[in-house]
C-alpha cells in the first residue's frame, strides 16, 4: 500500500515539475469535458423542467382531426366521453394562436371561466367581465403595457378590439405564461369567430392513472376522428426529443473529443530528452517496467480527475449561472417571445458517469501504448543519449 | 435510439474495449507462436516486455467492462420511460429481446475477465512466466465474448424504437407467467428462505474448513457451492427478497430494486453477490496451479484471501437481503 502511495507521490511531483506541459493538457481536457457536460446538464435540466410542468397537465387531451389536420371539436363529444367509467371532470377548452404583426411575435390566447387553480402568480386580477384580459410577462414587455393599460388586438373580422389589462403574470411563471393572453371564454369565442358549439380541444381528468391508456382507446373507438393524447405520451416525447438533441450535440462534439485524444496521444509519445533520461535513471536504480507503468497510470489518473472536476465545475457554472449561453438555442428551441427562465440545478451520478465514460476512457486508452513505450526504454542507451 | 447520451457512452466504451482487446490478442498470438523462455534472444526480450503492455491493456479493458456493466443496467433502466407499458429495465429489454443477450454476455465477460486477471497475477508473480501460454489461449476465448457483447449491444440499441408497446415486468414476473421467470416467482416463500439460508450456511462452513485445513476437497466444494449459491440467490431474489424490498406480496421483479425508489439497494446487493460468488469460485478453479512448484505458495496465500473475501461479501449480501425480511414493514404470515 505504502509503495503505491510513494509512486503516487512521485507522480505528483513529476506533474508539478512539468507544469506547463501538463497545464496545457489539463486546459484542453477540462474544456472538452466542460462542453460535453454542459450538453448533458442542460438537456437534463430541461427534461426535469418539462416533466415538472407537465405533471400539472391534464391526464388526457382529446383533439379532433379531419383530413389529417387538426380540427375544432364539437362540444357534444363531452357527452360521449362522459359515458366512460373512471372519467372525472371534462372541460372543453377555447384557445388559439394570434400573430401580432406589430411586434412580429406569436401569442397564445386562452379563454377561461372561473378561477385557474395553478395560476396564482398574477399581479392584479383574472378577467371578471367581458373586455378584460391578463397578459404574460413577454406580451407585456413586447407591447409595453401594464395593469390598467389597454391591449388592442385585431379579431377575425379584421376589426381592432380593445381589452383592458386586469392583471399580469409574474416573471416566476414565465415558462408557462410568457406569451399568454387570458380572456373570458365568451370573448375568445367571439374574437376568433369559433362556429357555434365548437371548442379547440377537450381535457379529460382520469381518476386512476393506470386507466388512462384504456380510456384513450375507448374514446378512439367511440369517436373515430378523435385524437386522444395522454400526458405520458407528451412527457415521453419531450424526453426523447431532449435525448435526441443532446445526443446530436454530443455527436457533433465528438470531433473535438477525437482531436483531444490525438493531442493526448501526441503529448504522451513526444517525451523530452529530460523525461527519457529520468525514466532511464529510475530504471537504473531498480524500478521495474511495471513500476514505471504504474507511475504513468497515476499521472494519467491525477490529470484526468483534475480536469474532470474542473470541467464539471465549469459546466455547472456555465449552465446554471450563465444559462448555458452558448448551447441554449440549439437544445432549448427558439421563438421570438422565448421565455427566460432559470434552469434548476440538477446533477445526478448517472450523468457524471456518462461524462466520465465519454472522456476519461478515451483518454486512458490513447495514453496506454505511449506510456508503455516510455516504460520499456533501455536505461543505458537512454542515459547515454 | 442511438442518440441517447448513455447509449453513446456505452457504445464508445465497448468499441474501445474491443479495439484494445483486438490489439492485445494479436500480440497474444505472436507470443503464443514465438515464446521460448529458455532463449535469451532480442526477440524473446521484446516479447517479455510486450506481455507487460498486454496485461496493462487488458486490465484497463476489463476495468471498463465492469463499469460498462453498471452503466448498461442503469441506462436500460433509465430508458424504460420511452416505452409504453414498460415500468423498469425488463420493459426496455423486452422492447428488443437482444437486450437480454447483452446482459448475459456482460455477466459472462465479467467472470471470464476476472479469471484472466487472476491468471495474469500469478503469472507475473512467478519468476519463470509459467502461465504465459495458458493465459493467452484463454484470452483468445475471452475476446469473442467481448466482440459478441459489442455486436449484441449495437443490435439492441439500433433496434430499439421508442413508443412501441412492450409488456412490463408485471406480466413477465407474475405468478402465472410462463417460462423460467414465472416458475421462479411461484416458488413458495418459506421453503425458499430455508434453502437460501441452508446454502449460505453450507458455503460458510466450507469456507471455514478451507481456512482451517489444506484439504483439496473443501476447495472444490466451496467452488461448487458458490456456483449453486449464485442460482439459489437469484431464485431467492425473485421469489421472496424482492417482495420484502417492495413491500408488495405480488411484485417479483429483480430489476426494480435498482431504482431510486428503493434506494438503489440492488447495486450493493448484486455487487456483493457477484464478488462473493467470484471469489468463491477461484479456490477450486485454481487448484491445478498448485502443481506448479513456482506458484504453490503464492496460490495458497491468495486462496486464504479469496475465501475470506468470498465469505465477507456473501455475509454482507445476506445481511442486505435479510434486513427487509426481518425489520421491514411487510409480513408474509398469510402467504406461508
Amino acid at each position: 500500500m505504502i509503495r503505491h502511495l510513494k509512486i503516487l507521490e512521485h507522480a505528483l511531483s513529476t506533474i508539478v515539475r512539468r507544469k506547463y506541459k501538463n497545464f496545457a493538457v489539463i486546459v484542453v481536457y477540462s474544456f472538452t469535458i466542460m462542453v460535453l457536460a454542459s450538453i448533458l446538464f442542460l438537456s437534463h435540466s430541461l427534461k426535469t423542467e418539462a416533466a415538472n410542468i407537465l405533471s400539472q397537465a391534464p391526464d388526457l387531451i382529446v383533439q379532433r382531426t379531419m383530413a389529417g389536420r387538426h380540427e375544432l371539436v364539437p362540444e357534444n363529444y363531452v357527452e360521449v366521453i362522459k359515458g366512460n367509467r373512471g372519467v372525472g371532470k371534462i372541460t372543453p377548452r377555447y384557445w388559439g394562436y394570434y400573430y401580432d404583426a406589430l411586434t412580429g411575435s406569436n401569442y397564445t390566447i386562452l379563454g377561461v371561466t372561473g378561477a385557474l387553480p395553478e395560476m396564482e402568480m398574477v399581479e392584479g386580477a383574472l378577467p371578471s367581465r367581458s373586455g378584460e384580459c391578463v397578459v404574460g410577462e413577454g406580451v407585456a414587455r413586447a407591447r409595453r403595457i401594464g395593469v390598467g393599460d389597454e391591449l388592442i388586438l385585431v379579431n377575425s373580422q379584421g376589426l381592432g378590439q380593445v381589452f383592458e389589462v386586469a392583471g399580469k403574470f409574474t416573471a416566476a411563471s414565465d415558462i408557462l405564461t410568457n406569451d399568454l393572453i387570458i380572456l373570458g371564454e365568451r370573448d375568445v369565442i367571439d374574437f376568433f369567430g369559433f362556429p357555434q358549439g365548437r371548442a379547440t380541444d377537450i381535457t379529460v381528468e382520469i381518476r386512476n392513472p393506470s386507466e388512462v391508456q384504456n380510456i384513450a382507446g375507448r374514446i378512439k373507438r367511440d369517436l373515430p376522428d378523435a385524437r386522444p393524447i395522454t400526458k405520458q405520451e407528451i412527457i415521453r416525447t419531450y424526453d426523447a426529443v431532449f435525448n435526441w438533441r443532446s445526443g446530436m450535440m454530443l455527436t457533433i462534439f465528438s470531433a473535438a473529443l477525437v482531436s483531444f485524444c490525438i493531442l493526448a496521444w501526441d503529448k504522451a509519445t513526444g517525451l523530452s530528452g529530460e523525461e527519457k533520461s529520468e525514466i532511464g535513471i529510475l530504471k537504473a536504480i531498480g524500478w521495474d517496467t511495471s513500476d514505471i507503468l504504474e507511475l504513468k497510470f497515476w499521472e494519467g489518473l491525477v490529470i484526468s480527475l483534475t480536469s474532470f472536476l474542473l470541467g464539471l465545475i465549469a459546466a455547472f457554472v456555465h449552465v446554471f449561472y450563465f444559462g448555458a449561453t452558448i448551447l441554449a438555442p440549439v437544445i432549448k428551441g427558439w421563438s421570438v417571445l422565448f421565455p427566460s427562465f432559470k434552469l434548476i440545478p440538477f446533477v445526478n451520478l448517472y450523468q457524471v458517469f456518462v461524462i466520465g465514460f465519454l472522456t476519461v476512457i478515451p483518454y486512458i486508452a490513447s495514453t496506454v501504448i505511449p506510456s508503455w513505450k516510455a516504460a520499456i526504454a533501455d536505461p543505458e542507451s537512454v542515459m547515454r543519449s | 435510439m442511438i442518440l441517447h447520451p448513455g447509449i453513446m457512452a456505452l457504445l464508445l466504451g465497448s468499441v474501445i474495449v474491443a479495439l484494445m482487446l483486438l490489439y492485445a490478442s494479436a500480440m497474444g498470438v505472436k507470443i503464443l507462436l514465438q515464446w521460448d523462455f529458455q532463449s535469451s534472444s532480442a526477440g524473446q526480450l521484446a516479447l517479455e516486455r510486450r506481455t507487460c503492455l498486454i496485461s496493462t491493456l487488458i486490465s484497463y479493458a476489463f476495468g471498463f467492462v465492469v463499469l460498462s456493466g453498471f452503466l448498461y443496467v442503469y441506462t436500460v433502466d433509465d430508458i424504460h420511460q420511452l416505452f409504453v407499458g414498460a415500468m423498469c429495465a425488463v420493459g426496455s429489454l423486452n422492447a428488443n429481446p437482444i437486450g437480454w443477450y447483452v446482459l448475459w454476455t456482460k455477466i459472462g465477460s465479467f467472470f471470464l475477465a476476472a479469471v484472466w486477471l487472476a491468471l495474469n497475477y500469478f503469472d507475473q508473480r512467478a519468476e519463470d512466466f509459467p502461465l504465459v501460454k495458458l493465459k493467452y489461449i484463454f484470452l483468445l476465448l475471452v475476446v469473442p465474448v467481448v466482440f459478441l457483447d459489442l455486436y449484441y449491444e449495437s443490435m439492441y440499441f439500433l433496434g430499439l424504437h421508442p413508443e412501441i408497446i412492450t409488456s412490463c415486468c408485471g406480466s413477465l414476473f407474475a405468478d402465472s407467467g410462463s417460462a423460467v421467470a414465472g416458475s421462479l416467482a411461484g416458488l413458495p416463500v418459506k421453503p425458499m428462505m430455508g434453502v437460501f439460508y441452508l446454502f449460505l450456511l453450507l458455503h460458510s462452513g466450507a469456507g471455514i474448513l478451507c481456512l482451517l485445513t489444506q484439504a483439496t476437497v473443501f476447495r472444490y466444494a466451496l467452488s461448487l457451492l458458490s456456483l449453486l449459491f449464485f442460482f439459489v440467490a437469484m431464485a431467492a431474489i425473485i421469489s421472496y427478497i424482492s417482495l420484502y424490498i417492495y413491500e408488495l406480496p405480488t411484485h417479483h421483479c429483480p430489476f426494480d430494486i435498482l431504482q431510486k425508489e428503493y434506494h438503489f439497494i440492488g447495486y450493493p446487493l448484486y455487487t456483493t453477490l457477484f464478488l462473493g460468488v467470484l471469489y468463491g469460485l477461484f479456490p477450486g478453479l485454481f487448484q491445478p496451479l498448485k502443481r506448479l512448484a513456482s506458484l504453490r505458495e503464492e496460490v495458497k496465500r491468495a486462496e486464504r484471501i479469496w475465501v475470506a473475501l468470498s465469505m465477507l461479501a456473501l455475509t454482507v449480501f445476506a445481511l442486505l437481503s435479510s434486513w427487509p425480511v426481518w425489520f421491514g414493514n411487510l409480513t408474509m404470515q398469510g402467504y406461508y
